[in-house]
């Protein structure tokens, strides 16, 4: 891609004026959307905005500082499950529960990481993927507060945000605030010596960086907006079950952030909508949803892995040579 | 904890070693995480436990199990894997795919009901060991842990094919230039790592019974042994079964509820002073 990029003097927080013009379009066409689509599919996009964020999370790490993690379905779920708990029977009111959710999520990761930084490539994958295993095997066995197999239910959501569009107006709201941040971090110096570390662990610390420390805050706050996005799902869903925390669910953020291509950010709402659709589709013909997802992953492994923005990409540049 | 409770954890801890020690030979060597190594354990068991009741014979079902698992690992190694060798990352994430389709394809054939497979009449009742009553059939998956364990230290360590191996472990490359057909090896390897998968199927299966999340339960013990042994070293996985089947125990005396996190509490320790596992060395 060789495109002249010209500099304009005005200036938003870092961002030029034509990619601020592209995000208010964005913006104001996904606002406008429950005016066109069913009370089903503003459903829809509302789990494509809350998957997104969690798939970005994601991207957080495996983009931009070359860990992917398989753990993050657990932290997303975690934050759920304190949501839920704390409203149905704790009769905490839905903010206070929300705020409450991510921290629990921010916190359980904080822990995590400590043991993930020292790992790295597949190592990394392996531990996260264990803790998150631990998080889904207490919520499955620890039956009087999780509620066990048959999970919990409670009205989480507030009464202002009770009908299905005003909560995706709502989320839509929240996922601009949190992608912008997202998007800030990694452009920030913090998230460009993150990319360093991506690139040479032993360079960046050869050059006096404290790369575990930077990891660990990268991983805590990876975790944080994973929180945000359950904290969303808890009210979205006004219930939680183990599948919540379960493997599939990290292993469906994963393919959203590869579907999307990795290292792109905002690649993971098309890789959510792209899941999410198909699952969608899937569902109506066949209940074989988990055999059509692993063989999606097969398949996108092998012939797509820098995701499906990036093979277009590929192929249209192809196409022009 | 009394003698029951001990051989209740040395038992768990044979199974561990049978399904893990599989999934080191495969990690040491090829590099591959096998993330379906559960699934493929719940297959060879749902197999074993199928051929069992069939034949009526324990063991034509295991053997049945581990060529059955055995050929299952073919599929993936060959038809599969084969797609995208050296890339570390994609390799896992397409065995984690690979074990979501194991999974649902076990769902559709057998549904979501539990089996236990069945002991033969030699095996069932109990023995009196150290003073207590035992179930004879945990016994023998005691002991048979223990032949597995021989058995491959005999092979790694007195034969051809062993030495190819810890040599492909230490230095893959190296083999391959020396002019021996290291992908052979590799086949081999994965073949008789994913047959332990089957193997350790059909004996869970009689003990822990089958069910659909079963694969994933024994697929983060195998992580837990693995990542406190090491990769690719026999002893290490010896050594990490023998602690997380003993803690698993533990746990589950002591807080039921918890149980796992008791073989997270050792697994974080450890991963702070050797975060390549007591027995591994850096590639």
């Amino acid at each position: 891609m060789t495109m002249p990029r010209t500099p304009k003097p005005s200036r938003l927080a870092g961002m030029n004026g034509r990619a601020a013009l592209i995000a208010a379009t964005i913006g104001v066409a996904a606002a406008a959307l429950p005016l066109v689509l069913s009370n089903y599919q503003v459903g829809l996009a509302t789990e494509v905005l809350i998957f997104g964020i969690l798939a970005m999370s994601i991207d957080i790490l495996a983009g931009f500082a070359g860990r992917t993690s398989l753990g993050h379905g657990a932290i997303f779920g975690v934050s759920t499950y304190v949501v839920v708990y704390a409203t149905a029977h704790a009769g905490v009111p839905p903010a206070a529960a929300f705020a409450a959710g991510v921290l629990a999520a921010t916190l359980v990761a904080a822990i995590f990481g400590l043991l993930a930084v020292r790992t790295s490539g597949v190592y990394f994958l392996l531990l996260t993927l264990a803790l998150g295993m631990i998080v889904w095997g207490i919520c499955l066995r620890w039956t009087q507060v999780t509620g066990g197999e048959n999970g919990m239910r409670g009205d989480v959501r507030p009464a202002l945000l009770l009908t299905n569009t005003a909560f995706y107006w709502a989320v839509l709201a929240g996922a601009a605030v949190v992608t912008f941040a997202m998007w800030r971090f990694v452009r920030s110096p913090f998230g460009l010596t993150l990319r360093g570390i991506r690139d040479s662990e032993s360079r960046m610390r050869s050059l006096g960086y404290n790369v575990p420390l930077h990891l660990f805050i990268g991983f805590t706050v990876s975790a944080f907006f994973a929180g945000v996005a359950g904290a969303m799902y808890a009210m979205f869903n006004n219930f939680v079950s183990p599948s919540t925390v379960a493997l599939a669910q990290s292993v469906e953020g994963v393919l959203m952030m590869i579907a999307g291509g990795v290292g792109t950010l905002f690649g993971a709402f098309v890789g959510a909508a792209a899941i999410i659709a198909l699952e969608n589709v899937v569902s109506a013909y066949t209940e074989r949803w988990q055999m059509v997802l692993g063989i999606t992953f097969i398949l996108i492994m092998i012939f797509a892995p820098e995701g499906i923005i990036g093979k277009l990409r590929a192929i249209l540049t192809r196409k022009v040579r | 904890m009394s003698i029951f409770q001990l051989l209740n954890g040395l038992t768990f801890a044979a199974l561990l070693f049978v399904v893990a020690s599989g999934f080191t030979l495969i990690f040491g060597l090829l590099r591959i995480v096998n993330l379906a190594h559960g699934a493929l354990y719940l297959f060879g068991g749902y197999i074993g436990y199928a051929i069992a009741l069939k034949t009526g014979s324990f063991v034509l079902g295991g053997i049945g199990a581990m060529a059955a698992i055995a050929a299952i690992g073919f599929v993936l190694d060959q038809g599969l894997l084969h797609f995208v060798r050296g890339h570390e990352l994609r390799q896992v994430l397409l065995t984690l795919g690979f074990a979501f389709v194991l999974n649902d394809l076990a769902l559709v054939i057998w549904g979501g009901d539990s089996f236990t497979v069945p002991i033969p009449q030699m095996l069932r009742g109990g023995l009196r060991v150290f003073g207590v009553f035992y179930p004879t059939y945990r016994l023998f998956v005691l002991v048979t842990g223990i032949v597995v364990f021989a058995a491959l230290w005999l092979l790694l360590n007195h034969t051809r094919l062993g030495a190819l191996i810890r040599a492909g472990v230490d230095d893959a490359e190296m083999v391959e230039a020396s002019g021996v057909n290291i992908r052979r090896v590799f086949l081999v390897t994965f073949l008789l790592g994913s047959a332990l998968a089957g193997l350790g199927g059909l004996m869970g299966g009689a003990f822990l019974s089958l069910y659909p999340s079963a694969d994933a339960e024994i697929l983060v013990f195998s992580l837990a042994v693995v990542i406190i042994g090491g990769r690719g070293s026999l002893v290490g996985v010896g050594v990490g079964s023998l602690l997380v089947g003993l803690l698993n125990t533990l746990g589950q005396v002591m807080f039921p509820e918890l149980a796992y996190f008791v073989i997270f509490g050792p697994m974080a320790v450890l991963l702070a002073f050797r975060p390549l596992g007591l027995f591994g060395r850096a590639a």
